[in-house]
């Protein structure tokens, strides 16, 4: 079986973010990048399933040379191959899974993981438009997955519980925190992966149905203010909150 | 995710290798999540965090550089370097076991040892599965070793030992010891494993130092070593030194992790602390203290750079390395008083590293060869003088 494992680049989350001069953009002076951290679930996931059925992996992903880092990590971990799907032109999500369903299919991958959300645009949806396009079935923000022959099950969170879901491959599974525990790239994985190819091709191109016509910082916090020290300032407090937050 | 990694005021992350930063940020990313948030309390504790052992040996942290038939990762000085820096970012006894597992036990099996020796022993420690310890020094005998007491004596089938060894460190709980004893008056190498009938290693108690690593006496009397367990290419003093000179090389790139770690505090701290007006990093005398900090850091991440390319190209000498360690732990140390400094009374409790880290550090500083014997070694080279007995 051949499991694909989708991965993005994504700007540090410890990195202080910038807005460009064009207003919409993301500002790169200085910005260091990394793995998206729900990718490296997923990444997890996919070598602990081929581990136990056997199979092959590739890590595909969307972007520039930049991205390399990423796939190279990917590599590191233990993923068989890596291609990049060259592109450096601003794409909406529905475009980037058009691009990656091209390349599963070609692939013949069967069993795709994601991370649940990229953590730069937090679209929350490529996997599932991917699933969409290439007519895979989909289970989202997993946190438990087993294959048993075709038979897929999985654990998803959903708000202040849990839902349990079986399905069928071919699937597109997206990765939640909690899924697993991502392995360190060891030493020698690190070795391997630098007498690893990794294949570039054109991405496939598609026009984008949605555009980014502004970026704005949020509005800096409000100093706080002190109602009082103790029980006598709650009456107080619950008024402000009920009247001027409207938060009660 | 922290950027501590990133504190590299000349861009010297330019003149790295993809995999050598690769390395750099695994082993960063590791000591983030599994060393910062637990060391405290194994320090406090005086425990070895010995559940790291395997996770430390499954990314192929013993041993780096040496050849991928024997399990390890075949990489370059550089890479190694950069993994203890960030372990000793973490906590110097941490870098210190690694140290000893790859520098002072995996490199003399690999370097003195016959192919049986090898075969049998480095995948073992490679993965961690063993663990090792080096005896040299003696209660009486530290910077000149070359007077060690311990001694061997050719018996049938092998040799007796007799002896006793002084602060080495995984020495309880090691499976196999690197002993250095005079055979017929010239020193070589035995490997004594555990539980061998009159080996004995106690552990030193009462350290305010290195309390997360193990510390330990190596004692024997009338070991009987099988014949097989001789380091056969081992011969003289000098095939302990060239261990050490491994070793300290280690920790030149190690301590500057421990600088990493007190600057990054230092900074953050100063930047939030406020006094009368403003915080106290607007302050000239916390600037100054501050470049000082950035600057010896930059000066002792340029000359490890440095030896570690040279070191690949098999043209470090022991004096260039001996420089580096001399050099990084004296202003490690420095620095990390700086930063106790900046950090006031806060500096001394242990929801900062500074404290630990500087402890930590006056052992750094004195084992692998003390301050003064590096300024010895170098000031011999550059002068032709030796000033000390030979």
């Amino acid at each position: 079986m051949k499991i694909a494992v989708c991965v993005s680049h994504v700007p540090d989350t410890a990195s202080k973010i910038y807005i460009g001069s064009d207003g919409k953009s993301i500002d790169q002076t200085g910005l260091t990048y990394v793995v998206n951290p729900y990718d490296e679930f997923a990444i997890e996931e996919a070598l602990k399933t081929k581990e136990k059925f056997g199979g092959e992996t590739v890590a595909i992903s969307l972007g520039t040379d930049a991205n390399k880092e990423t796939l190279r990590k990917a590599l590191a971990m233990g993923i068989d191959n890596a291609v990049l799907l060259k592109d450096d032109k601003y794409r909406d999500s529905l475009s980037v899974a058009k691009a990656l369903a091209d390349e599963i299919k070609a692939q013949g991958a069967e069993l795709v993981f994601f991370g649940k959300q990229s953590v730069d645009f937090d679209n929350s949806v490529v996997g599932q438009l991917t699933a969409e396009l290439l007519g895979y079935n989909c289970v989202s923000v997993v946190v438990s997955f087993s294959l048993d022959g075709n038979k897929i099950t999985c654990e998803r969170e959903i708000e202040g519980g849990k839902e349990f879901i079986e399905t069928s491959l071919p699937a597109v599974i997206t990765a939640q925190k909690g899924l697993n525990e991502p392995r360190y790239a060891s030493l020698k994985g690190i070795m391997a992966a630098k007498k690893k190819v990794i294949i570039e091709k054109p991405a496939l191109q598609s026009e984008n149905f949605v555009e980014v016509i502004a970026m704005k910082r949020p509005p800096t916090k409000q100093a706080g203010r002190i109602i009082g020290t103790d029980v006598s300032a709650v009456p107080e407090l619950v008024k402000i909150l009920h009247e001027e937050a409207k938060v009660i | 995710m922290t950027l501590i990694n990133k504190i590299d005021y000349y861009n010297i992350e330019s003149l790295l290798s993809e995999e050598e930063k690769m390395v750099r940020d695994t082993v960063s990313d590791f000591v983030n999540s599994e060393v910062i948030p637990i060391i405290e309390k194994y320090y406090h504790d005086e425990k070895f965090p010995f559940h790291l052992i395997p996770k430390l040996g499954e990314m192929g942290l013993f041993g780096i550089t040496l050849p991928q038939k024997y399990g390890c990762a075949e990489m370059n000085n550089v890479a190694y370097g950069l993994a203890m820096q960030e372990l000793e970012r973490g906590d110097s006894g941490l870098r210190s076991f690694a140290s000893v597992q790859s520098a002072l036990v995996m490199y003399p099996i690999y370097t003195f040892g016959n192919e049986e020796q090898k075969n049998y022993w480095l995948p073992k420690l490679a993965t961690g599965e063993k663990i090792g310890c080096f005896g040299l020094t003696e209660p009486d005998y530290g910077s000149n070793p070359g007077g060690m007491v311990t001694h061997a004596e050719k018996v049938d089938g092998g040799y007796l030992l007799n002896g006793a060894k002084m602060w080495i460190t995984n020495g309880t709980i090691a499976d196999v010891a690197v002993v250095w004893a005079k055979l017929d008056g010239v020193v070589h190498g035995f490997l004594v494993e555990k539980g061998t009938k009159g080996f004995e290693a106690p552990e030193m108690k009462g350290k305010h130092s290195l309390k997360a690593s193990v510390t330990s006496e190596l004692v024997f009397q009338d070991v009987f070593i099988p014949e097989e367990n001789l380091l056969p290419n081992s011969r003289g003093l000098k095939s302990a030194l060239m261990c050490l000179s491994q070793a300290r090389y280690g920790i030149a790139w190690g301590v500057v992790g421990s600088m990493m770690a007190c600057y990054d505090t230092a900074l953050e701290y100063a930047k939030s602390r406020k006094q009368f007006s403003k915080p106290i990093a607007a302050y000239q005398i916390t600037q100054e203290k501050l470049v000082y900090m950035i600057t010896e850091i930059t000066k002792a991440q340029l000359l490890n750079l440095q030896l570690g390319r040279l070191k690949d190209k098999n043209q470090a000498k022991f004096t260039h390395i001996s420089m580096a360690k001399r050099n990084n732990c004296e202003k490690a140390l420095d620095i990390a008083r700086v930063a106790r400094e900046i950090l006031g009374a806060n500096g001394i409790l242990n929801e900062y590293p500074i404290m630990r880290h500087m402890n930590n550090l006056e052992s750094v500083k004195t084992y692998e060869g003390t301050h003064e014997m590096h300024t010895l070694i170098i000031g011999e080279d550059i002068t032709g003088f030796p000033a000390y007995d030979n």
